[in-house]
């Protein structure tokens, strides 16, 4: 039941998440969570309880990569870097959604 | 890779979980610091951004299920699971356990001993370049024959070793029984004669001392000695080192210690354990002459055994050997043959088979049923297999409730089957282990059997990689045959449609007819078992009550050996006359005869004879010898039809005299009397064929075995018998106890000669014996088919059962419409007939099919027989019946008004 709609949030956070590593480099979760939420203008808001999993996952697929390293403030974070297969999944995403928002608009704009 | 590291992850998972505490714990630290910013305090910015995260624990959990496989997890947990189910329903834990590892436990077992006898290659290095030369299926051989194996003259050895090119070595043994005690009754060791470089193609070091260089010229005897087995050394020696240099006697004959093999190596057999090796030339030292069989071109006795050089394969090798067999047999072609003979021989043709597991007579004999038998077991598994999916499917519906709701609230299908697999996985490894352990008893109960029957058996049976492996496989194979259907089944059913509850379960209908299926295999299986036990329990039977012409009950076999050095040929023969009157004048002697060997001793002589009107001189009828002394059917009681037996007047110097049997008397003068008549045996070239006036008839008796077509016999008395008899049999007909008589034949032995020595057998024990095979064949496959109709009778119970509680309300309708407690009887049992019938179909067309493969086996009754199929319909309809006649009573006693009520 509540697994599809799961599905796409995921699917949009992966697209997002991508998108963030790719034009800021190395990047921790809480920082994640704040580019994001600063970039939408504080429309879109990351739960903490989906971006770590989803982290992880992308991990795991090879998307993305993990490292320790310190934080601005001398915290031990953990940094994540966009991979070379995660750009290109970063493209394909990314077309997937302009095809999706296209359509969706054109829907909209017959009826 | 991914996976990969998920399995490691999960070795890791304590690390793991401080790996994500630390980098959650980050996140929250630097949520708080912000919301102070906003004006918070430390307290409620810290609560704040824990809330946020939501419950910790879950988020830990959700972030960790990405990085551990959770599935190896949830299967640990699965398998307890599965054990908490089983402690739950301890009867049928226990009935489960119980039937896999009774058909686990069997099949290993019989497994073990195949692989022991053809699986397991020999403990020498490289044993695959092992090949044995063998011979195309028409050769033609005559002579004087010892061995267990393919045997060669030494002759063919050297032309061989000689001619040949795939090898870079090639040794060769023969077979032999040396004696260890000096006087008295005999201590045998089991003996090798063997080419000098027999450890040296084996690719064997002593482990102690040395052996000949390869290269040393087999006839020469100088360096002579013996080769002691490890085993041996530790059990007569107790594994004293200082022992290589003294000596050691063997036939009286005393022989040089050389060395001692390492542990692991026993010989060339499989199943055999030589004790003593010595060299080939030694035949010559125990026959007296120095050259013994290496200088006789029709002693056939030694068994080759070759190893390829590189490159060179068993097939190529093969090609080789048949190419260079014309020189090998003109090379070593035997001067005392016929010229038809000789033609015949010289067209035999060599060919080479893999050695990789050794050269066992034990495998040729038995090969054949165990892998009969190992079928058998198989099909007991299957059906106790189908036994357990029926259970497990009557289980499946009594939890389609919970499975249903498990499925509602979340839980993915796949992950119940899984659970119900593991529990199912418990059950056939709780089967496996106990099958272990039942197969440990098997395999070495069946190394008894076999041992007891006259053989002298040491078949290595440790559980090596095969036998694990099959094992394992058996327990994984049936886990999933008994388990993954009722468990796709239970996990089927739509939740709303078992949620609805009630009995009126859509997918019932479909799952007895799954469980009508399995009951009418079983049933199936089980007359395919049980035709083949009968056959065999037959053909035992009908071997036994065979005519032997013997009155074996009763008879003591006394085996005199006296080839002792201080003897010679007259003196030999003065001494077995002088020992046959003393044991006949024995008190507890009824009768007693000499003989020159024993019947179903295992030794046999057999010579082409001519009737007196045949002038040929080849092509003769096969007639086996014996010779014997005066009283030898008397004391057998052996009926004498005509003429009259031997005695004192039949001399060494009086007219040569035979008795023949009524077999014998058949083929060579038909109907007509053969008193008076006379034969004669197609001689060596160069001497004349020897003539018999036949002075007597008896009724056919058996020669070597129980199992043997109605050979021609003719008796020959042993006062006219040429040559030097080293060895001689008494055949003695007891008035008592059996230890009375070997006593008293033990004391006449020393008083006559003190160094000759002396072996007792029973007749009655060697008769029987003779049937060893089919004892086995009988008794194992008895066994498993009575085991095969008792699952299969519990498998119908457990349907009928099944079925009567499902039907109970229809059955209540019809009662309360008046149905009489006969026609619901007709009706249930109706049911159960019909599977039954169905079963019996099957199952016979199936043994039809099959039966011919035990034909080899068989005796006295064809594998088709009518017969035996009726009967074993029969036992099975009746083993039927009395499993379906509890439910069917139980429909019967239904009060109508309960089961309505019920609805």
């Amino acid at each position: 039941m509540g697994q599809n709609k799961n599905d796409i949030l995921q699917g949009t956070l992966s697209l997002l998440i991508l998108r963030t590593l790719a034009a800021r480099g190395a990047c921790h979760g809480y920082g994640l969570c704040g580019h994001i939420q600063t970039a939408s203008e504080d429309l879109l808001r990351v739960e903490e309880g989906s971006l770590y999993p989803a982290l992880h996952r992308m991990a795991q697929a090879g998307l993305l990569e993990a490292s320790w390293g310190l934080s601005e403030k001398g915290r031990r974070a953990k940094f994540y870097e966009i991979t070379k297969r995660g750009r290109a999944r970063l493209q394909a995403e990314k077309a997937d959604w302009a095809r999706l928002t296209r359509g969706v608009e054109l829907v909209l704009r017959t009826s | 890779m991914s996976w990969l590291k998920r399995i490691l992850n999960i070795l890791r998972s304590q690390r793991l979980d401080a790996d994500l505490d630390e980098e959650l714990a980050f996140h929250i630290a630097e949520r708080t610091d912000e919301l102070m910013k906003n004006g918070l305090t430390r307290e409620q910015a810290s609560r704040e951004a824990q809330r946020r995260f939501g419950p910790y624990t879950r988020q830990r959990e959700a972030a960790r299920d990405m990085d551990v496989a959770r599935s190896l997890e949830a299967f640990l947990e699965d398998v307890r699971y599965g054990l908490r189910q089983l402690r739950l329903n301890p009867g049928f834990a226990a009935v489960a356990v119980l039937s896999l590892a009774l058909g686990i436990g069997a099949n290993s077992g019989i497994f073990q001993l195949i692989n022991a006898l053809r699986l397991k290659s020999l403990p020498v290095p490289n044993a695959e370049h092992l090949v044995a030369v063998d011979v195309a299926s028409d050769f033609f051989m005559s002579g004087w024959t010892q061995g267990r194996h393919r045997i060669f003259t030494y002759a063919q050895f050297a032309q061989m070793s000689e001619q040949q090119q795939a090898f870079s070595g090639l040794l060769a043994f023969g077979t032999a029984r040396f004696n260890l005690a000096r006087g008295g009754e005999a201590r045998y060791a089991q003996g090798l004669y063997v080419t000098p470089n027999f450890l040296h193609v084996a690719g064997i070091t002593p482990a102690l001392g040395q052996w000949l260089a390869p290269d040393t010229d087999p006839r020469d005897c100088s360096g002579a000695g013996a080769l002691l087995n490890h085993a041996f050394w530790q059990r007569e020696y107790g594994g004293d080192p200082s022992l290589v240099g003294r000596s050691i006697s063997l036939d009286g004959r005393s022989f040089p210690i050389l060395g001692v093999t390492p542990p692991s190596f026993a010989g060339l057999e499989p199943a055999r354990r030589f004790d003593v090796a010595v060299p080939i030339c030694a035949d010559g030292v125990f026959a007296g002459d120095g050259a013994g069989r290496l200088a006789n071109t029709i002693a056939w006795w030694l068994t080759p055994i070759g190893r390829l050089k590189p490159g060179w394969s068993v097939e190529r090798a093969s090609a080789h050997m048949r190419d260079v067999s014309p020189g090998v047999f003109r090379g070593s072609q035997p001067e005392a043959y016929a010229p038809d003979a000789i033609e015949r021989y010289l067209a035999n043709e060599l060919r080479v088979v893999s050695a990789r597991a050794g050269v066992s007579s034990l495998r040729r004999d038995y090969e054949n049923p165990l892998w009969i038998l190992l079928a058998s077991t198989g099909l007991v598994l299957l059906i106790a297999c189908a036994n357990l999916a029926n259970l497990l499917l009557s289980r499946a519906s009594v939890r389609e409730r919970e499975m249903a709701l498990r499925q509602a609230v979340g839980a993915s299908r796949g992950r119940l089957v899984a659970q119900l697999m593991s529990e199912s996985l418990v059950l056939a490894c709780l089967g496996a282990a106990l099958g272990a352990w039942l197969a440990y008893l098997l395999s070495r109960g069946l190394v008894f059997f076999l041992t007891s029957s006259g053989r002298d058996l040491d078949v290595a049976l440790g559980a090596d990689w095969r036998v694990s492996g099959f094992t394992a496989a058996l327990a994984l194979a049936t886990c999933l045959l008994f388990g993954l259907v009722p468990a796709m089944r239970a996990t089927k059913g739509a939740p709303v449609d078992a949620m609805r509850g009630g009995r009126g379960s859509t997918s019932g209908a479909e799952r007895y007819g799954l469980r009508r299926a399995l009951v009418v295999s079983q049933i199936a299986l089980s007359l395919v078992l049980l035709v083949g036990a009968l056959l065999f329990g037959q053909s035992f039977r009908n071997l036994l009550a065979t005519e032997t012409g013997i009155v074996s009950d009763g008879v003591l076999i006394a085996n005199v050996h006296a080839n002792v050095p201080h003897l010679n040929p007259e003196s030999r023969r003065a001494m077995f006359r002088l020992l046959e009157e003393r044991i006949d004048a024995l008190p507890d002697v009824e009768s007693s005869a000499a003989v020159a060997f024993a019947p179903f001793s295992g030794h046999g002589w057999n010579e082409s004879v001519h009737a007196d009107d045949d002038a040929a001189t080849t092509g003769g009828e096969i007639a086996w010898l014996n010779q014997i002394g005066p009283g030898y059917f008397q004391t057998l009681k052996t009926p004498l039809f005509a003429g009259r037996d031997f005695g004192p007047q039949d001399g060494a110097n009086a007219p040569r005299v035979a008795i023949v049997n009524e077999q014998l008397a058949r083929a060579l003068f038909g109907d007509s009397d053969p008193i008076g008549r006379s034969f004669r045996y197609e001689a060596y070239v160069g001497n004349a064929d020897p003539t018999y006036q036949i002075v007597g008839l008896v009724k056919n008796t058996k020669y070597g075995r129980l199992r043997e077509e109605q050979r021609r016999i003719a008796f020959l008395p042993l006062a006219q018998a040429d040559g030097d008899q080293k060895e001689r049999s008494f055949v003695v007909r007891a008035r008592g106890p059996f230890g009375n008589v070997m006593a008293g034949v033990t004391r006449r032995m020393a008083e006559t000669d003190p160094a000759a020595l002396v072996e007792f057998s029973v007749l009655d024990r060697e008769v029987k014996q003779s049937a060893s095979r089919e004892r086995l064949m009988a008794n194992l496959s008895g066994g498993f088919g009575l085991l095969a109709a008792l699952l299969s009778a519990l498998g119908l119970y457990g349907v009928m059962s099944y079925r009567v509680t499902r039907r109970r309300s229809e059955i209540g309708v019809r009662m309360a419409l008046g149905a009489g407690r006969g026609s619901i009887r007709g009706m249930v049992l109706g049911e159960a007939g019909r599977l039954l019938f169905l079963g019996l179909a099957l199952g016979l067309a199936a043994s039809i099919a099959l039966s011919r493969y035990a034909e080899s086996l068989l005796f006295g009754l064809a594998p088709n027989d009518v017969r035996t199929l009726a009967l074993g319909c029969a036992l099975l309809t009746t083993v039927a019946f009395v499993a379906a006649w509890m439910p069917v009573q139980r429909a019967t006693r239904l009060d109508p008004a309960t089961n309505l009520r019920d609805e």
